[in-house]
This record gives C-alpha cells, sequence and structure tokens, in this order.
C-alpha cells in the first residue's frame, strides 16, 4: 500500500492524543486549570490534528459531514462518529477540569471509553480489510490499542502503566510483524486464484494492461526491500519501545520524559510506515505484484 | 439514518444526432456511428448495419474522438523556413501553397513529367490518386503496398484471382477448422475477430501458424511457433503428406484448376515449360471421355489429370504430375523439415491429417443449383470446410512470394476455395491475373501517361523499361530485379531518387506516408537522404512537397506541407473501382464525409488534388472548354465516371429504370443516397451465386451487371503460374528481352511456375552463427502505425516497446525484465529494454511496431515515453543487402514483387548497461503544432 | 445506502470468455468513450500527451502467460472490470453511503455527489475495479451502463454495456446471472465458468469461461486420424491417380495417353 504521510500522521498522531484523553477521563493524573488546559491541548491537538490530516486524503473534504452516516456498516464512518462523540464528551469533560477544576466521573469514563472507541474503529478499518492479509487479524486493533494506550500513558506520565503496556504493545508488534509476513501466503489468494488460471499451469503476468501507470498501482503497489525493512522495523522497535522504557527505567526527569515521548512518537511513525509500505493489496497479483 | 437508494435516471439523453459514415482509424474501414451533441462528436460506436463490422469496433475506432480532437493536428499550410528536418516553418494561406506547388509542378509537365515522383503511402484513394498521376504524365505512381503486402496480394491473384482481406475471407458461417498465419492485425481486424469469435462459439477448431504466440494465435487451439521464414516450407510438407495420403480433391482439381492442362516438355523449345495451347490460345486439357486434346472450357470436357499428350516424339505432361513429382520428394517429408522450421515432424503430420479429415469426412453440402463455364448444370455445392488466413507475416520475406503461393496451392488441393466452408473472395474479386491491366510506363511531355501505371505483368514483354532496358520507373518496379512489383515499390522511391539511379527527380511530393520514420527501413539513412546536399549546395532531392493531418516525423523533412483533414471532417470514397468493402456475398462501397467541419485552415488532400489539377489543367479534370471538370473531391466522387455507367461509387447510379446499383449514369443525389443509407451501399449476389464464382456463370452474369467486369470472365485456378515460367524462359536465354546477366541465376531459381521454397536472402548474406536470433516487429490491435501515439487514450496502453525474449535467450544473456540488450543486425545496433515471453520462437525475438517517436513530434512533450524508452526495429533493417564480396548490392526484397523483406532481419543480442534512453536517438525536431496541453476531461455534452 | 440489499431481483453481470478474448482493447476504449460522456463526471486522463500519462479506466485487459507442465506456454488475455459482487465489499466500507447496490438488479454504483473521494472502496476490492478519478476527486467505477440497459433513448438491441456491444470477437455475455434459465448461466454451466478470487468471500456476479484444452495435436493423447499413406513416390502417385480418378463419379473412361502425330 501507498504509505501516504497524510494517513501516517493521522495514525500516529490521533492514536497518541485519544490515548492521552482515555488517561485523562480516567483522572489518570487528575488535573485542573492551567495544567489541564496544557494537557487537554496537547491531547486535542494530536487527536484533531491527526484526524484534520486524515481529511487531506480526501478528493471531497467538503462532503465530510456525510461521513457520519454510515455507522450501521462502515468502520470509517463509526470511526467519524465515535471520534466526534469522544472528543465531545472529552470537551466537556476537559471544560470541567479546566474551568471549574471540577472531574466530571461520567463523561470522564464515557469519554476515556470513546477515545478507545476512537482508536480501536480506526484499527479496524484496516483490520477488516481482507484485500491486505497483513492487516486482517485480530492483532491489527490489538496493537493500535496497545501501541495508543502506553503512547498515552507515556504522555500522560503514567510511568507504571506505561512500563507495563510499552513492552506488550512491542510483543504486540512482534507478533504482528511475525504473523504479517507469512499472512499473504496463508490468505489463500495468489496468481492462480486471481486469475482462475491455475489448472493450466504456472501463471506469470505478461504484459501489463497500460504501459502507463494508473491509481491502483501507485495506490496499492509499493515495494519495500527486505533491507529496507528490517532496518525500518529495528528504528521502529528500538525508538517506539525500548529507549521509552530505558528512559522510563532511569530516575525522572522532564527532558528525559519528553525524549522518551519524540522517541516513542518517532518509532511509531517509523511502525506506521511500514504498516502501509509492506502491507501487500491483493489486487498486485493482478499486475504481477505484491 | 439510513440513505434511501438514489433515484437515477436509467434513460438518459443520448446524443442530438447520429451521423453515419466510416471509420479511418486503420486500414479496415468499419462503419460508424457518431454521435453527435450540440454539434460536437460526443461518442463514437460501431454502425449494426454495415457489412464489415456489423456494430462491433475496435479500440482504435471507439477512440476516434480522441484523433479527432488530437493537438498534433496541422492547422494550415506550411512553407519550410529552417534546414530541412528542423521542423521550422511558417504558416501560409492555401492560395500561396497551392501557387507555390503549381509554380514547381508546371515546368515538369511540361517538360519531364517523370521528374514528380508520387506516392501516397496509406491512402485509401488508390483509383483517384493514381487516375490524378496519370493524368499528370508521370510514371512514378503507387501507394505503399511494396512494403506491405504485395506478395500475398500478387501470389494470389496470378494463382487464383484473389487473395486474402480486401479480396476474400473464410466462410465464417461454414468453416469448421480455420489456419491462420502470421497475420497483420490491422488487416481485416474485426471481421477476423468476429470470425474467431463466431467459430469458438460454436466450438470450432483454430490453428496459428506464428513466431509469437499472442493476440488471435493466443486463442488458437493449436500453435505452431513457428521460425520465420519458413512457413512456406511447413506448408509444401503439408502438401507432401496430403499428396501422399491421396487427401486431395481430384474433382475441383481437374474441373477448376489448370492441373490437368498440359505443359509443353520439349527441353529445346522456346516454349519449353509453356502451357499447351490451341491456336486460339486456350489452354489444351485431355478430355478423359474421349482421350482427345481439348481447350480446358469446352462444353462436356472432362479434364484428365493422368493421362499425357505425346506428339513428335515428346511427351508433354498435366501440370498435376509436375506438381506430384516435385512434392512427393522426400525433401518436403516431416522429418525433413522439422529442424528447419522448428515444428515436430508429429506436429505436422497432424495437421495435415486434420486439415484433411475436416476437408474430406465433414463435407457439406449445399443444395443450391448452379451452372458451370463448361454448361453443366450441378445440383448442389460441395464445401470443404477448412480456410485459411495469412497475411504480413508469411508476406514480409524474400520468399513470401513463392510461400503465399503454396498456401494458395494447399487451399486449392483441398478444394477449399470457393466452397462452402473454405475461402471465398469478394467481389470485384474473383478477377485473374489477365484481366487486370498491365503496367504502362510511356511519358509524353505535356501528355498523360499512356495508362494505368500498377497492373500485373505476364512476361518480360510487360516490364516497365525504357528502350535502352534502364528502368523506366524511379522505384525500378517491373523490372528484372523484381518483375511482378504489381504495387510499386514506395520503399526504394528515396534512396533511388537520392542515387539518381535510374535517373534524377525534381518533386517528391508525398501523401500519408511516414518515410522519415517508421515507414522506412535504415530510418537514419533515409534522413539523411532527404537532407543530403550536392556539391552546390542544393538538395538532392530538390523539392518534397508532403500531406499529412498530424504532425508526424516526415512533416519536418517537407518544403511544403499541405494540411490535411481527419477523418470525421472529410468525403472519401472506399470504391469497387479501388479497395471496396465487399463481402463474400454482396458488394459494397462507402463513403466518408465532413459529419463535422474542420477547425482549422485544412483541406482534404483529394480535394487539394483537384484544386491543383484544375490549376494544371491536367486533361482528365478539364472540360474541352477549359473548365474545371470538378470543384472537390465530392463532385468528382459523384460525377467522374472511369467509362460510362462507371464512377467511383456503384450505389444509387441513375440506371435506365431510376436508381440501380452498378452501372448508370452519375446520380446529383447520390451522396445523400448513401448518407441516408448509413454511408454504405450493398448489393447481394443472388444465393445460387456466392459460391464456385471463378466457375458459376450466374455469378459471372451478375459481376457484368453490376459492372465488375465488362463479359464473363470464367478461368482455372493457376497452380502452375505460366507468367513465371515466361521469365524463367527469358533467363534461360529465350526472348528478345534478356536480364542482365548477374540476375539469370536468380530469375530462374525463384521464379518457378510451381511454389517453391528458398531460405530467406539475408541467411546467405549474413553470417547465420553471428546473427542467430530472427527479430519482428508486429502491430499491436490498438495502435494503427504511428497514428495511435497521439491519441491520449490509446498512448496509454502503449506508450513504449519493449523486446520481448524467449525464455531460452533470456536465460542465455543472463537477462532480467527491466534489463537492457544491446541488438545488432548487419546494418546497425539499437539498445533497448527487454522483457521475457515464454509463449514465442526459441530463436525470436520481437517487438510492438511504430510505438518508439522521434522527439517533437505528434505534439508529444520530449520526455515522453516514445521518445526515450520505446523504439524501432527500423534502425537495424536496410533496403539493401549487406555486400557479399560479389560486386553487386542485392535488394532486402523478394526477387519476384520487389516486396521489402523486413521480417528476414538476423540480429545477435548483447546485454547492456542501461543507457539514458533507448538508442539511437535524435535530435528533436521543432513541433509544427507546439506542445499539448496537460491534462484531458473530455464531456461535449452538459 | 452502504448495507447490501438482502437479496436482489436480478443478478445483472458479464461472464468473460478467455478462450475468445485476442485482447484487442475494444472494450476498454469503448467503455472509456461512453463512460467520460455519460454517467458522473468524465474519466479524466493527467499529463495525456506528456512523460507519464495516466487516466481513469474501468475496464482493463491484463494478460498471463501459463506455462503448463508440458507443452507450450499459452497467452491469455484477461479483461477486468467490477464483478458487481454480492458480497460486495466495497459497499459496505463507505462511510458516506455513495457506493450501493441496487436492490432491483444488483449493480454496484457510486452516488458521486455524495463521494467523499476517501479511497476506502478501492481499497476494499481485490479485484481493483474502483479507480478514483484524479481530476474529479471521486471514486468511478463499471456502472455495467445502468444508463444504456434500460435506457429508452436507444434501440432495444443497444440495451447492453458498450463493452459487450462492441467487442469484436464476441467474448462479452450479459445478462441475468440469477436466472438459471438465462443465456449467461447456460453458458456459465456449460463451459465451467469461475469466480475469481472465491476466497475472498466476495461472490462475484461476473463469471470467467477458462480457455479450453489447447495443444493437442500432435500429442501423445491427440485422438485425432493420422494420414495413412497410399503413395511413396511420383510413380505411385500416377498410378494411385487413374484409379481415383476412375472411382470419381463419370470418371471411369479412357485412361489412355493422348498421341498426336
Amino acid at each position: 500500500m501507498h504509505p501516504a504521510p497524510s494517513v501516517i500522521i493521522f495514525t500516529t498522531l490521533s492514536g497518541l492524543g485519544f490515548g492521552l484523553l482515555f488517561w485523562l477521563g480516567l483522572g489518570l493524573p487528575a488535573v485542573t486549570g492551567w495544567t489541564a488546559f496544557a494537557f487537554f491541548a496537547i491531547a486535542f491537538g494530536l487527536a484533531v490534528g491527526g484526524l484534520v490530516a486524515s481529511t487531506f486524503h480526501l478528493g471531497h473534504p467538503e462532503r465530510a459531514l456525510k461521513a457520519f452516516t454510515q455507522w450501521r456498516s462502515s468502520w470509517l464512518s463509526r470511526e467519524a462518529v465515535v471520534s466526534v462523540a469522544a472528543l465531545c464528551l472529552m470537551g466537556l469533560y476537559a471544560l470541567g477540569a479546566v474551568f471549574f477544576a471540577a472531574s466530571w466521573t461520567l463523561p470522564g469514563w464515557l469519554g476515556a471509553l470513546g477515545a478507545l472507541g476512537v482508536v480501536f474503529t480506526t484499527s479496524m478499518i484496516y483490520a477488516q480489510l481482507r484485500t491486505v492479509p497483513r492487516w486482517h487479524t485480530a492483532l491489527t486493533p490489538a496493537l493500535f490499542l496497545a501501541i495508543s494506550l502506553a503512547g498515552g500513558a507515556l504522555l500522560a506520565g503514567q510511568v507504571s502503566f506505561a512500563l507495563a503496556l510499552l513492552p506488550l504493545a512491542g510483543v504486540l508488534q512482534v507478533l504482528w510483524w511475525l504473523r504479517g509476513d507469512g499472512a499473504f501466503a496463508a490468505s489463500g489468494t495468489d496468481m492462480a486464484s486471481a486469475t482462475g488460471l491455475g489448472d493450466i499451469g504456472a501463471v506469470r503476468a505478461f504484459e501489463p494492461p497500460h504501459t502507463g501507470s494508473n491509481y491502483l498501482l501507485r495506490e496499492f503497489v509499493h515495494v519495500v526491500g527486505r533491507k529496507h525493512s528490517l532496518r525500518l522495523r529495528g528504528i521502529a522497535l528500538g525508538l517506539g519501545y525500548v529507549l521509552p522504557i530505558i528512559l522510563l527505567l532511569v530516575p525522572f526527569s522532564h527532558l528525559l520524559g519528553l525524549l522518551a515521548v519524540i522517541s516513542h512518537a518517532t518509532g511509531i511513525a517509523a511502525s506506521r510506515w511500514l504498516f502501509f509500505a509492506e502491507a501487500e493489496h491483493v489486487v498486485g497479483l493482478y499486475y504481477g505484484k505484491r | 439514518m439510513t440513505l434511501q437508494q438514489p433515484k437515477l435516471d436509467t434513460s438518459p439523453h443520448v446524443s442530438d444526432e447520429i451521423r453515419k459514415t466510416t471509420c479511418y482509424m486503420c486500414a479496415c474501414r468499419c462503419g460508424i456511428d457518431v454521435h453527435m451533441k450540440e454539434g460536437k462528436v460526443a461518442y463514437i460506436e460501431g454502425n449494426r448495419d454495415h457489412p464489415v463490422n456489423r456494430g462491433v469496433l475496435c479500440a482504435k475506432g471507439s477512440a476516434g474522438i480522441m484523433q479527432v480532437n488530437a493537438p498534433s493536428r496541422l492547422r494550415a499550410p506550411l512553407k519550410r523556413v529552417g534546414p530541412r528536418g528542423s521542423g521550422k516553418f511558417e504558416e501560409i494561406g492555401w492560395d500561396e501553397a497551392l501557387e507555390i506547388a503549381t509554380s514547381w509542378l508546371e515546368p515538369l509537365r511540361r517538360d519531364a513529367p517523370e521528374k514528380l515522383a508520387f506516392f501516397t503511402g496509406r491512402d485509401q484513394s488508390q483509383s483517384f490518386t493514381s487516375f490524378w498521376a496519370q493524368n499528370f504524365g508521370t510514371p512514378n505512381y503507387a501507394a505503399h503496398g511494396g512494403f506491405c503486402s504485395v506478395n500475398m496480394a500478387a501470389a494470389g491473384i496470378y494463382t487464383m484471382g484473389g487473395a486474402f482481406w480486401e479480396f476474400g475471407q473464410p466462410d465464417w458461417e461454414h468453416t469448421r477448422l480455420f489456419m491462420l498465419f502470421g497475420v497483420a492485425e490491422d488487416h481485416d481486424s474485426n471481421p477476423i475477430k468476429m470470425g474467431i469469435g463466431r467459430l469458438k462459439a460454436r466450438g470450432a477448431k483454430v490453428i496459428g501458424v506464428n513466431p509469437i504466440r499472442s493476440g488471435y494465435n493466443a486463442v488458437a487451439d493449436d500453435w505452431v511457433g513457428i521460425t520465420p521464414g519458413t512457413d512456406g516450407l511447413f506448408i509444401l510438407a503439408l502438401v507432401h503428406e496430403l499428396l501422399r495420403a491421396g487427401k486431395i480433391d481430384l474433382d475441383y482439381l481437374a474441373r477448376y484448376t489448370n492441373a490437368p492442362v498440359l505443359v509443353n516438355g520439349d527441353a529445346g523449345s522456346p516454349e519449353y515449360g509453356l502451357l499447351m495451347r490451341d491456336a486460339a490460345g486456350k489452354a489444351l486439357v485431355i478430355d478423359r471421355a474421349t482421350g482427345d486434346l481439348a481447350p480446358f472450357d469446352q462444353p462436356g470436357v472432362r479434364p484428365d489429370l493422368h493421362a499425357t499428350h505425346t506428339a513428335g516424339g515428346v511427351t508433354h505432361r498435366p501440370v498435376m504430375h509436375l506438381l506430384a513429382e516435385r512434392y512427393l520428394d522426400a525433401q518436403y517429408a516431416p522429418e525433413a523439415v522439422a529442424e528447419r522450421c522448428g515444428v515436430a515432424p508429429g506436429k505436422i503430420r497432424a495437421i495435415a491429417a486434420e486439415l484433411a479429415r475436416v476437408a474430406f469426412e465433414e463435407e457439406i453440402t449445399l443444395a443450391r443449383e448452379w451452372t458451370d463455364f463448361r454448361g453443366e448444370t450441378h445440383q448442389s455445392m460441395t464445401g470443404r470446410p477448412v480456410s485459411f488466413h495469412a497475411m504480413r507475416g508469411i508476406s514480409a520475406h524474400s520468399n513470401g512470394f513463392q510461400t503465399c503461393r503454396a498456401l494458395h496451392m494447399l487451399q486449392i488441393l483441398l478444394g477449399s476455395v470457393e466452397v462452402p466452408g473454405g475461402f471465398r473472395f469478394k467481389p470485384p474479386y474473383p478477377k485473374p491475373s489477365g484481366i487486370h491491366p498491365t503496367p504502362h510506363c510511356k511519358v509524353t511531355p505535356g501528355k498523360p501517361l499512356d495508362g494505368p501505371h500498377l497492373g500485373f505483368v505476364h512476361g518480360p514483354d510487360d516490364l516497365a523499361l525504357r528502350e535502352d532496358g534502364t528502368p523506366a520507373r524511379i522505384d525500378k518496379a517491373f523490372t528484372w530485379e523484381n518483375p511482378m512489383s504489381a504495387h510499386g515499390l514506395m520503399h526504394m522511391v528515396i534512396s533511388n531518387a537520392h542515387a539518381g539511379d535510374p535517373y534524377r527527380i525534381d518533386t517528391l511530393f508525398m501523401y500519408m506516408a511516414n518515410m522519415s520514420w517508421n515507414s522506412s527501413m535504415n530510418t537514419r539513412g533515409v534522413m539523411e537522404m532527404l537532407t543530403d546536399k550536392d556539391e552546390s549546395g542544393e538538395y538532392v532531392i530538390p523539392r518534397i512537397i508532403y500531406s499529412d493531418a498530424y504532425s508526424s516525423e516526415m512533416v519536418a523533412y517537407a518544403d511544403l506541407v499541405l494540411p490535411d483533414t481527419t477523418y470525421l471532417e472529410r468525403h472519401d470514397c472506399i470504391s469497387l473501382l479501388d479497395r471496396p468493402i465487399c463481402e463474400a456475398d454482396a458488394a459494397a462501397d462507402a463513403i466518408r464525409w465532413p459529419v463535422v467541419e474542420p477547425d482549422r485552415d485544412v483541406r482534404g488532400f483529394q480535394t487539394v488534388l483537384i484544386q491543383l489539377a484544375n490549376k494544371l489543367r491536367l486533361p482528365g479534370f478539364t472540360n474541352e472548354d477549359g473548365r474545371p471538370k470538378y470543384t472537390d473531391y465530392a463532385d468528382y466522387i459523384v460525377n467522374h465516371e472511369r467509362k460510362p455507367g462507371i464512377g467511383p461509387l456503384a450505389g444509387w447510379r441513375q440506371g435506365e429504370a431510376g436508381p440501380a446499383h452498378g452501372r448508370g449514369a452519375p446520380n446529383p443525389a447520390q451522396l445523400e443516397q448513401y448518407i441516408a443509407n448509413g454511408g454504405f451501399c450493398v448489393k447481394h449476389i443472388p444465393e445460387t451465386c456466392v459460391y464456385m464464382k471463378p466457375w458459376n456463370m450466374g455469378y459471372q452474369a451478375w459481376a457484368v451487371e453490376t459492372g465488375l467486369y465488362d463479359s464473363p470472365q470464367p478461368y482455372l485456378f493457376d497452380l502452375y503460374v505460366e507468367p513465371l515460367r515466361r521469365f524463367q524462359l527469358a533467363a534461360e536465354g529465350h526472348g528478345e528481352r534478356q536480364p542482365p546477366d548477374h540476375l539469370r541465376a536468380q530469375i530462374r531459381a525463384t521464379m518457378d511456375p510451381l511454389p517453391v521454397w528458398y531460405p530467406p536472402f539475408e541467411d546467405s548474406h549474413v553470417d547465420a552463427q553471428e546473427f542467430p536470433v530472427h527479430a519482428l516487429t508486429q502491430r499491436p490491435m490498438a495502435m494503427y502505425h504511428s497514428w495511435g501515439t497521439q491519441n491520449a487514450w490509446l498512448r496509454q496502453i502503449h506508450g513504449h516497446n519493449p523486446l520481448y525474449l524467449p525464455t531460452r535467450l533470456m536465460q542465455a544473456h543472463d537477462l532480467r525484465e527491466g534489463d537492457w540488450a544491446r541488438v545488432t543486425s548487419a546494418h546497425g545496433t539499437i539498445t533497448v529494454p527487454v522483457a521475457h515471453m515464454a509463449a514465442l520462437n526459441e530463436n525470436t525475438v520481437w517487438t510492438w511496431n511504430a510505438i518508439g517517436k522521434r522527439k517533437g513530434a505528434w505534439a508529444l512533450s520530449e520526455d515522453a515515453p516514445e521518445a526515450t524508452r520505446g523504439f524501432l526495429l527500423n534502425h537495424l533493417i536496410h533496403e539493401l543487402l549487406p555486400p557479399r564480396g560479389d560486386g553487386l548490392r542485392w535488394a532486402n526484397s523478394d526477387p519476384i514483387t520487389g516486396q521489402a523483406a523486413w521480417f528476414d532481419l538476423r540480429v545477435k543480442i548483447e546485454k547492456s548497461a542501461p543507457p539514458p534512453e533507448s538508442q539511437p536517438a535524435f535530435p528533436p525536431i521543432d513541433s509544427a503544432v507546439g506542445e499539448a496541453p496537460g491534462d484531458l476531461a473530455w464531456k461535449v455534452g452538459k | 445506502m452502504t448495507t447490501l440489499p438482502e437479496t436482489t431481483d436480478k443478478k445483472l453481470g458479464l461472464v468473460i470468455d478467455l478462450d475468445t478474448c485476442v485482447g484487442c482493447h475494444a472494450c476498454v476504449i469503448s467503455c472509456k468513450g461512453w463512460n467520460t460522456e455519460n454517467y458522473g463526471a468524465p474519466l479524466s486522463d493527467q499529463d495525456a500527451w506528456g512523460a507519464s500519462p495516466s487516466g481513469t479506466f474501468l475496464n482493463r485487459v491484463h494478460s498471463y502467460e501459463i506455462q503448463p507442465e508440458a507443452g507450450a506456454a499459452q497467452l491469455v488475455h484477461f479483461p477486468k472490470s467490477c464483478l458487481h459482487c454480492e458480497d460486495a465489499p466495497c459497499v459496505t466500507v463507505c462511510p458516506t453511503g455513495a457506493s450501493y447496490k441496487r436492490a432491483e438488479d444488483g449493480i454496484v454504483l457510486v452516488n458521486e455527489s455524495h463521494c467523499i473521494g476517501c479511497g476506502l472502496c478501492a481499497w476494499a476490492c481485490p479485484y481493483g475495479a474502483r479507480e478514483m478519478d484524479h481530476a474529479e476527486g471521486v471514486m468511478k467505477k463499471c456502472t455495467l451502463c445502468v444508463d444504456r440497459i434500460y435506457n429508452e433513448n436507444l434501440p432495444e438491441i443497444d440495451r447492453e454495456p458498450v463493452c459487450v456491444r462492441t467487442c469484436p470477437a464476441g467474448a462479452r455475455h450479459f445478462g441475468d446471472l440469477g436466472d438459471p434459465d438465462s443465456a449467461v448461466s447456460q453458458l456459465v454451466a456449460e463451459r465451467g465458468g469461475v469466480d475469481l478470487m472465491p476466497e475472498q468471500g466476495t461472490k462475484p456476479v461476473n463469471k470467467y469461461l477458462p480457455p479450453r484444452q489447447k495443444d493437442e495435436l500432435g500429442t501423445t493423447g491427440m485422438h485425432a486420424p493420422r494420414l495413412d499413406p497410399v503413395i511413396e513416390d511420383a510413380g505411385g502417385f500416377l498410378g494411385w491417380l487413374d484409379k481415383a480418378l476412375d472411382r470419381l463419379p463419370g470418371g471411369a473412361g479412357s485412361a489412355s495417353d493422348s498421341e498426336t502425330r
């Protein structure tokens, strides 16, 4: 799949933002006043910024409101609905915390649930796609949730939670990669099933339909070198999980905390780049590519 | 919230009007429905009523809308202002353009008409352009058949009075086995696809013989991946097998062919090998009923295939004996040819068996009463449902003529020509060589030529030679080097004119012929010849006039450019005098008419020729009172009469009893009638006359009534082609006109009256060890010549072309997809990207034809893939073979017809580092039309 | 309407005969032409005469080479457009309801005025049937010529998809695959039509007819007759010829050679 910057930025930032909102909704930390303002500004900035970034790849962003209508069937629509609900609830909660020094539990808990819901629905947009075997697994929502919770905990300064969640997310990440590497072959979709010609012999793509490129090739066919992929996985694992854990284990300082967040976000961005770039859509088979 | 399924208008407005005309996106000439919205072309589809395509349309046809609006369209006449080849022009008006052309042409006509060479490329109005040239008085006229497929046409006409494509077609309705040899996809392409579809729908078998398994060969049930240039040998092996098994149609051979005609066996006679004739010139057979000699067409005669005739101690044998003797020889056994052809002996035998099985065990009988030319009435028609088609693949070889002859002989031996289920002629064919004109070349300054330029020679007396024996024509057509060059030799014009051999010319006038690029062999050499100057600093070819609708590569080499219209902006006529659109069941012709008016200062080329003729006061175009006969081409189409009652269009003429198809006086409302009828006219052949046409007196009468013949012309198929033997006799020293000594051996060997196979000439002129690989081009079905490239939709399908290599060569040279290779022939080198194709003869490489483009042409950007990755194989081919030390340069062409032998090409392959772009690369030419816009979203309706 | 209808009254679709398709691209361009002028936005082309031309096409012809275990490699031309799946994942993922499957005939369409151009439907389609139009920013796909097949402004015979109407080889067939008695269903049954990527669970309506068995002549399993030689050389031929001529109707006559003195 084409690793579109808008989508990488969106999923990385909004994951962090909603993760932070989750913890804030639970009152972890229970902040008020200017401190609350700062926390919520960061959280909303990340979450909303991510959502805004996601509209950059739309052909008609002015029609985006229509995306709230199909929550019965569409995970993308559900994501839109849930994200607005979560943002509203958390907005209400933030209002209390910033201006009234209050901790309104019900909107907080519901908002926290909503924040998780956003991350879950986002992940399900990918996990539902049978066409991308690497994504089509329950491990995808698990990984997204774990990363969001861990990143949120990191931002929220919930060191103990972060120290539990970061390794969990890291393990899920590795598992997700390992499963993903064999997923295409395990999906049962191949040149033979794509063309229905496998009974005759070994099928190979000959001339493409057009010598020029097209939307499908640009969107779905992206080849990542094996070496490049391994190096990026190392970076994602190191920066996204290992380094933040180390930084959290040494005596706390705000600078190290900030470094841990930056390191984590960078690692997750690398992971997300790979998430797209390594994902092979079955349509590539028709072009002799996967 | 759930949305309701939206309300959809399922009956939207389709178009304001449908204008029906004829396609010109390739040579196929399908009928099209042009849907108009607000006076603009909105959509093009096939015309369901049209005899050629019956509603279907290929990719090119549907893309016509992009051709009519192509940015590459020339906009006004152009006068060269920079050096030739630079592409620098200024736009001028038509008055000035015609004045310039007239000032060049008038003195030539007055003093030396042969100094005009007028060649018209992919012209579909040859009966008109040749008439113009004839009236001008130059002998130097032809279209592009000489490098296209004259071998196919000439071999067919000499052998059986017609060939494939325009001349005939398989009986798609009844055939049960269809065998296809080396096809060119633009020749009858939709009808062939439709026919294959019909065969497939009923599960009939298709056998494809082609080194490359693409297109039609991909759907063939059996594929013969033959080695290029060996088709003739393969066919003769099939003949060998059929003869050995006695699986030939003896009744058919005896009645309808010259198999029973006696051949003069007197080795000492100047008529040795000629057919024996009576005093009236009728070929003689032995009547099996009486045992006596009889003219072949005598009522009641039963020609004997077996009996011989002895006179004066000399035994004269029928053709059948000579034929059997030759092809039963072990040299034609499957085992003997298998390695050379690249086809296993078992496969050859199996194909022969299948041909025999279908021909003789699946015989068809149609209960249709008919009377033959001997007066015998038959109650039925017997069909052998085996049919063949072939085109350029077997034709563009130096052994192409005889290979095509061999294929026709195979059809005839099976008795499958003009019978139900077999191959059938389309009017005006059948038309044997004897009733075609002979070539004419007598020049009289200020006067028309003494007759039509092109035709069929029957012996040395018909050659186009001047009194001193030198060639009369600039292309040296109809000379000893290529006596039967029935379509002329357009590919030799520029090199001969440049060399001043046989003489110098003044003006080269060309139409729709991209000679400085894909329509020439030796492309770089042609560019140099077109720009070469003599000692005085003048161009060696002093003047070049070129007409084209688009900014092709050739435009840059003209001194004066006459911009043509696109095909939807013009009148045209697809005439029975020329290359009509008939079907085996009907005579048909068609028109084009301006369904849109040009938005530029351009004129249809034929109208421009009439305007020039009027300025030059050419006789055929001028009334006795000196006033012009025709104002434009439409006027000519309606009012010209080639002979009384016969004009360019056969439909809706004024007959004695009202409008009639065929003969009649000009009808001023003729074009309106055509337009009202969808742009074409069909006249059906009566049901009892649609088969056995050469011998069916019902058909003969119909053909006379329709104006195809002046009198009935029944004839025999010429398995043995006597005119070939006349040339052999000359080469053996008989007769007045004698070939030069260096050609005697070649003429004796190649102009055999029975089909013969010899290796392609290139094999003996280059080191086959050094150049072990055959290299071919094919035209993709979605492109036609250069034209597809300017088409925004089609160029996305074929924007560049790799060289396809078979598995064996990919491995041998350690090549992978996307690698580059240096390809070298005896003549040149190209460096190009490669790709793998397994379904390919293991000694053959190929690429798509005419995808590569010169930078600056066709309104493409200079970094277009056509110009950076695309390439031409033409750079590897020369019009002459490399020297072989005999002090002579032999033509790279068929020695009988002069057809360019570009499929004889041999190359070697080496892996190469990727160059920045395909090599050779040429500097850009200035675009005559500027650069095209970037994006496109075409929609004319609201 | 991104939920799928439980059933559709008809299952209109295409049957594509891979034994017959010669790969001419006629269907590709007729589709481009009709759908540029008709349903929704025109199918645009970017850099149309430049270095990397790239346009929207709703139907493309691929080609595949197949190497059997024994025998020559084969080439198959393979047209591909929307398969109008019964269980169309492209529809259910659409967030706006722009994508829908018609209850009356099963045609999958995009209501362009509702499309936000998110591209998710193209991601969900395993077949590459949907292409985002770069100029218009909406998703384009095969409409099965819904603006032709019921169009009362067209003669009845033309009420079929343009790709079917134009196909020179007749390799494309249109009809109701939900009706087992329809011509297309019969064809699928006779020729063993197959689904593409059945494991994707999309239940495509369009079917592909596989190529027939090829290259049987000259192989050991061939049951075609072999020719039995009756003649060994030219002399033998003449003997055979004479007898054979005698056997022809009216052929028994003088077999003697003539002589003139």
